[in-house]
């Protein structure tokens, strides 16, 4: 017997998971929640429902919540991150043409080395260097501007949908891109091109998707809020199982969530890449987060990086900006819903991002929590105090 | 509608992009290009440099118009989307909202007419509320640099604020310049003395 009625978002990707195992697996309704899940045909569709009121909660792209709450494109909305949805789980690809150019340089692709492949990538980049990510306000995009920031490349971004990537690499539309799988391995196995890294080389514990719902909507449907956030959290600890997440390659490749092959979704579930057609793979530990160290807390800090760096780029006030982002990712309510049931939550709602090199305990409300690095490849730490 | 709008269709089918050519036609807008939406979508708009885009809402190439609309910057352009029949409450409320325009499928002219009308009327009326604002951050900003200013002068010369103030215009008016630019040129050289 479901109590709440939930309609919400989603672009078929694989860190969807969370939300279809939470219905699937009946996680949902056991929380008295009829989740309804929607495949939405582009990131600015799901923003206007979601604003419209025609969705309630949504599967969306980190940055984007801060951004309509901040009214950058289309029209502004107060909308809350109640929680993390995925970290990391992104690929960078270049076309052949490119890889070819890089290798020639005496690089070696091995997706780890974020400052070789920038630095490979600078030698023989052309001008512009055309960069598909999927949206404007995307973690794709914050990640590729940081990777290369500094480098003498004249990066020129255009979104793409995800689909559509590797379409856009062949017909030479981009030249290279960032994107979430299982659109950078269905590009592999085109032979569109080559991954040549993943996002977590460049910032080793990104926030990739939040559970996104109106403030108001979160404010006059507590209890349905609360059961959702419970429901998908206790999604995100099963799909923390490896042999779980063979079954969620299943359910995932079902025509109503992403209608693709098992095999091409397994690679980002496994964290085992394909960086060439019919290579052997390579493993990438770490590559997609669902539940270790604390991936579902919505750090303060990591909405304040995301934050500052949308202000200095739309020209907002540094300060201002960062603090409504602060409070777009809702850890007080992520605290106050989820404590109850008894998880390990961390003691304090905002850290340094990109401090930790290893696994490392921290304060916790059960003495448990081990976090997981989250250092940027170029060493920086940024502090959420300022300065 | 005084001005000529030029319009760009993006859309694959050639029955619906004849159909909705035609509506616009219909409606009194006579410079419509209609472009598929494949590779080249945004090197051809950015090229075309329309007033106004209509793309399904269901198209995924949708996000593709929004980096667009950042690069353009200031120069925002509209996007109107058009939705299928089934939809058409999403329309009025997305409209409502000041989404620039969603369009009910059946485009047929005089439908597809009122609906633009508004969306334009609407997002003419945003865009005169940004400049205004925008107006306003600069009366503000520039009011704080004056008041620095003044604070200099009553620091350095001992000055009541209504002489201090005096002095700025004086200076502004001796000068042929504007106020802010002599508040700006006293508050820079005391930064540059520190």
């Amino acid at each position: 017997m479901s109590r709440y009625k939930v309609n919400c978002g989603f672009v078929p990707l694989v860190d969807s998971a969370p939300l279809v195992i939470a219905r699937e697996l009946e996680f949902a309704a056991n929380e008295g929640l009829d989740l309804e899940l929607l495949k939405q045909p582009s990131w600015s569709a799901l923003r206007d429902l979601l604003a419209l009121g025609h969705l309630e909660a949504a599967h969306i792209l980190s940055p984007l919540p801060i951004a309509m709450t901040l009214g950058l494109g289309g029209f502004q909305c107060d909308v809350d991150a109640l929680m993390v949805l995925s970290v990391n789980g992104n690929v960078i690809a270049a076309g052949n043409a490119l890889v070819a150019r890089m290798r020639a340089q005496g690089w070696h692709p091995d997706l780890t080395d974020a400052e070789a492949a920038a630095r490979a990538l600078e030698a023989v980049a052309p001008k512009p260097l055309r960069f598909g990510v999927p949206f404007p306000m995307s973690m794709h995009r914050e990640l590729v501007e940081y990777w290369l920031k500094g480098r003498d490349i004249a990066l020129e971004l255009c979104s793409v949908p995800p689909p559509m990537m590797a379409e856009a690499l062949t017909s030479g539309e981009v030249d290279a891109f960032c994107v979430g799988e299982p659109w950078g391995s269905r590009a592999v196995d085109a032979e569109a091109g080559e991954l040549i890294l993943t996002g977590r080389s460049i910032w080793a514990f990104s926030p990739e998707k939040v559970l996104a719902a109106r403030r108001d909507w979160v404010a006059e449907n507590g209890a349905a809020a609360a059961a959702l956030m419970r429901a998908v959290y206790q999604a995100g600890r099963w799909l923390h199982e490896p042999s779980n997440r063979m079954i969620a390659t299943d359910i995932l490749a079902r025509s109503e969530y992403l209608g693709l092959p098992a095999d091409v979704i397994e690679r980002a579930m496994t964290g085992h890449l394909l960086a060439q057609a019919r290579s052997l793979g390579t493993a990438v530990p770490g590559f997609l987060h669902f539940h270790t160290g604390a991936a579902t807390f919505p750090w303060r800090s990591q909405a304040r990086w995301i934050g500052e760096r949308l202000a200095r780029r739309y020209g907002l006030p540094v300060e201002q900006t960062a603090e409504i982002a602060r409070g777009v990712f809702r850890s007080d309510l992520y605290r106050n819903i989820l404590g109850p049931t008894g998880i390990d939550l961390p003691g304090a709602s905002e850290k340094q991002e990109g401090a930790l090199v290893h696994p490392t305990a921290v304060a916790s409300s059960r003495g448990g929590l081990i976090l997981q690095p989250d250092r940027f490849f170029d060493g920086e730490v940024f502090d959420p105090a300022g300065e | 509608m005084t001005t000529p709008l030029r319009i760009v269709v993006v859309e694959q089918n050639h029955d619906r992009a004849q159909e909705i050519t035609g509506a616009l036609r219909e409606g009194g807008w006579a410079d419509v290009t209609v472009i598929a939406d494949d590779a080249s979508l945004t090197r051809t708009l950015a090229a075309t440099d329309p007033d106004l885009v209509l793309i399904d809402l269901t198209n995924p190439r949708r996000d593709s118009l929004e980096t667009l609309s950042e690069v353009s910057g200031a120069r925002q352009r509209p996007v109107a989307m058009f939705v299928d029949q089934s939809a058409p409450e999403l329309s009025a409320a997305a409209v409502n909202a000041g989404v620039s325009a969603y369009v009910v499928g059946g485009l047929s002219g005089d439908r597809i007419r009122p609906v633009l009308e508004t969306a334009f009327a609407r997002f003419r009326m945003m865009s005169q509320m940004q400049s205004e604002l925008d107006a306003a951050k600069r009366a503000l900003a520039e009011r704080k640099t004056i008041d620095r200013a003044k604070g200099l002068l009553i620091q350095a010369k001992g000055l009541a604020e209504e002489e201090a103030y005096q002095l700025l215009r004086k200076t502004a008016m001796d000068q042929g310049r504007r106020l802010i630019d002599v508040a700006q040129a006293l508050v820079t050289a005391s930064e540059l003395l520190r």
